[in-house]
């Protein structure tokens, strides 16, 4: 589904990603770890095609296209879905409208027919049985006055009803309490299915407590450092990240 | 005086102008009005930008054009009714084509008790001394020149007033449409409207076109508001690309009145509105709300001027303004707070969206205020799209051009939220995204 080789990425003229290859195939969970600064939402903006991030060497080729060469309403059409970690307020544009025009812009870039407001207003009561928000939100401005948590929730509503291929989360759990979390992860995991991959970016293991990783990596300077399953989460939160820079390369690579 | 050899074609081109005959003419106290405005006008030609309220619109290129005065056509020529309907908008109607009333377009039948509408060229034709205050009034300010140039050859306009404690309930459409004609042509409308004491009036003016042309319109309206009575006035302009388009209006509260204004500017290639309001009664309230989305190589000039001179008067203005690609669009505000005008409440904003690098808006709130106990605030702001909006919106599917109309329709919106017509606010809406490029 996504092949990231050797992916090399600038900002602002300053090396950010140096050399990042990762393969996710359908219905996987990778959680990508690491300290501050070492590229992980850097990530997540290269692949959704933000402005100011400069693709200097590598690729990224998701579902036999290259992502790179995609604008960013192309790749969301294609099934690349990036949930912010801080979420725009849009003032005057109403949520649900905002959410309508969306999916009818996928929709038409797919050459699908469009959803009149009867068809779009039954798709939205069934996905709010996956992502509780509440009419109020629904109705108000995109994010505007939301909580740090309703801001996040709508994230994955917005997740719930576009139906990507591939979601990235970006530090979706930071500024969440403990309940607000539990509600955003079983949002998350109601959406898992076998097609359908997720990149979970995250500085804190807690978030995996909840949604369950196939894969953990950590990033470290541009580059993910090491691989395996969920339990290096676990490891990474006993040691510290700098565990895994202590440790010498050759046992990493092991 | 230094008389130029050579006169810009616009002036020469009225020179003959005194000699036409215009609906009235032969009154004795309107021939002189008239005579007078126009050799004041052909005496201090067009204002240039050394005139401080005509500093950021020139009219150089103006005044190298020649127009022809009036549409002697005007009466027949062919437009299609249909254009003229509005959403929710269903009231009697008072067209002009060409700045000439048109009966055939036009819907007067079984006006509601309290409401006078007339077409200004019958008034004066029938019996113009009701009018002789409102057409004698003298415009002596230097930027005031196309007022003078309006008063000398207004032959038509609107002539409406409603009854004290009438209430109007639908609302009364006001339609100026601009048609082509062999060539380039000028026109000059005058409105009197007067709401009497306690009276209710919803007011629709309507600028529109039906194919290209270059005409010139002025048109100078007097509003007055006795004690109690209450206006809505909306204004929704879309003359032809390349026309120009010069309107004052004069808006004069009296005790307790109240009047809200939107206004929707989206056409015209020069366009300028000189917006005077003065708050003469005690806590007489005021509401202007305005946008002008701007393309091409447009250029727009919102003047507004709000006076209070009475006790416990509120004004609020929320203005804002668009511009891609080559256009420039000017808004000045400025309020005045006389003395003795204690307890006023004013708040003027106006927020400007650049959306191309070529574009231009310039604005100048102004506020003075020489009375005790005010309550006044302003601001303005000129900036351009933000670009982590736009991303988030392109993140979820949305083309950059749809994304891009969807944030600048947002922007505006703020301006049209008051607007009790929802009918009609739904169609602003979708009009103003219509004329996004």
């Amino acid at each position: 589904m996504l092949k990231i080789e050797n992916l090399h990425a600038r900002v602002e003229g300053k090396d950010i990603l140096k050399g990042l290859s990762l393969t996710v195939n359908p219905g996987e969970v990778h959680a990508i770890m690491g300290p501050n600064g070492a590229g992980k939402s850097t990530l997540g903006n290269v692949l959704s095609g933000r402005d100011g991030y400069e693709v200097t060497e590598g690729s990224v080729i998701f579902e036999g296209r290259d992502l790179l060469a995609l604008e960013p309403e192309e790749r969301a059409a294609a099934g690349v879905f990036l949930a912010f970690q801080y979420p725009v307020e849009i003032p005057g544009v109403n949520n649900t409208y905002f959410l309508r025009a969306a999916l009818n812009a996928q929709r038409k870039q797919r050459g699908e027919p469009e959803l009149d407001s009867m068809q779009f207003l039954k798709l939205v009561r069934e996905k709010l049985k996956i992502m509780q928000i509440s009419d109020e939100l629904l109705h108000r401005a995109v994010n505007e006055g939301f909580s740090g948590g309703e801001k996040k929730r709508n994230e994955i509503f917005q997740m719930a009803v576009l139906e990507p291929k591939l979601a990235i989360l970006d530090e979706t759990d930071s500024g969440l309490d403990i309940d607000a979390l539990k509600q955003v992860s079983q949002g998350v995991n109601a959406l898992r299915s076998a097609d359908r991959s997720f990149l979970v970016i995250t500085h804190y293991q807690r978030l995996l407590d909840y949604i369950e990783p196939d894969f953990v990596h950590v990033l470290a300077e541009g580059r993910i450092v090491e691989s395996g399953d969920k339990t290096l989460a676990l490891k990474l939160e006993e040691h510290g990240y700098a565990w895994v820079a202590e440790r010498d390369p050759a046992e990493v690579r092991a | 005086m230094s008389q130029s050899p050579a006169p810009l074609p616009f002036i020469d081109a009225l020179r003959d102008a005194a000699g036409v005959r215009l609906p009235g003419s032969g009154q004795a106290w309107l021939d002189t009005v008239r005579r007078e405005n126009l050799e004041t006008f052909l005496a201090d030609g067009l204002p240039d930008t050394r005139t401080e309220a005509w500093k950021y619109t020139a009219l150089r290129a103006l005044g190298q054009r020649r127009f022809a005065q009036g549409d002697p056509d005007a009466a027949t020529r062919a437009f299609d009714p249909r254009a003229l309907g509005l959403p929710g908008v269903d009231g009697p109607r008072l067209v002009f084509v060409n700045g000439v009333f048109r009966a055939d377009l036009s819907r007067l039948d079984g006006l509601p008790a309290g409401l006078t509408l007339q077409p200004l060229s019958q008034v004066l034709e029938r019996d113009p001394e009701p009018l002789r205050f409102a057409l004698s009034r003298r415009y002596r300010e230097a930027g005031d020149a196309f007022a003078r140039l309006n008063t000398a050859l207004a032959g038509d306009g609107v002539m409406l007033r409603v009854a004290a404690g009438a209430r109007i309930s639908k609302p009364v459409q006001l339609c100026f449409v601009g048609v082509p004609a062999s060539g380039d042509l000028a026109w000059h409308v005058r409105n009197v409207i007067e709401v009497g004491e306690g009276a209710r009036l919803d007011l629709v003016e309507h600028h529109l076109h039906d194919a290209p042309h270059k005409h010139l319109g002025t048109l100078v309206t007097d509003l007055v508001l006795q004690n109690d009575a209450h206006l809505q006035h909306v204004q929704l302009q879309n003359a032809a690309e390349e026309s120009v388009l010069i309107r004052r209006g004069s808006l004069h509260l009296g005790a307790r009145s109240q009047a809200a204004l939107h206004v929707l500017e989206l056409g015209g290639g020069l366009v300028r509105h000189d917006l005077h309001a003065e708050m003469r009664g005690d806590q007489a309230r005021l509401d202007t709300r305005g946008v002008f989305v701007l393309r091409g190589r447009q250029h727009l000039d919102t003047q507004l001027s709000i006076r209070h001179q009475a006790l416990n008067t509120a004004s609020e203005s929320i203005w804002r303004g668009v511009a891609d690609e080559r256009a420039r669009g000017v808004f000045r505000g400025a309020i005045v707070v006389a003395e003795g005008a204690d307890g006023s409440d004013a708040s003027l904003s106006n927020k400007n969206l650049l959306l191309s690098s070529l574009a231009e808006i310039d604005t100048k709130p102004e506020l003075e205020i020489y009375a005790d106990e005010v309550k006044a605030a302003h601001g303005a702001t000129v900036g351009q799209l933000d670009e982590r909006a736009l991303f988030y919106l392109r993140s979820r599917g949305l083309p950059y051009a749809e994304a891009r109309a969807l944030l600048t329709a947002a922007f505006c919106r703020a301006v049209f939220t008051s607007l009790p017509n929802e009918t009609l606010r739904d169609h602003f809406s979708e009009a103003l995204l219509a004329h996004l490029p």
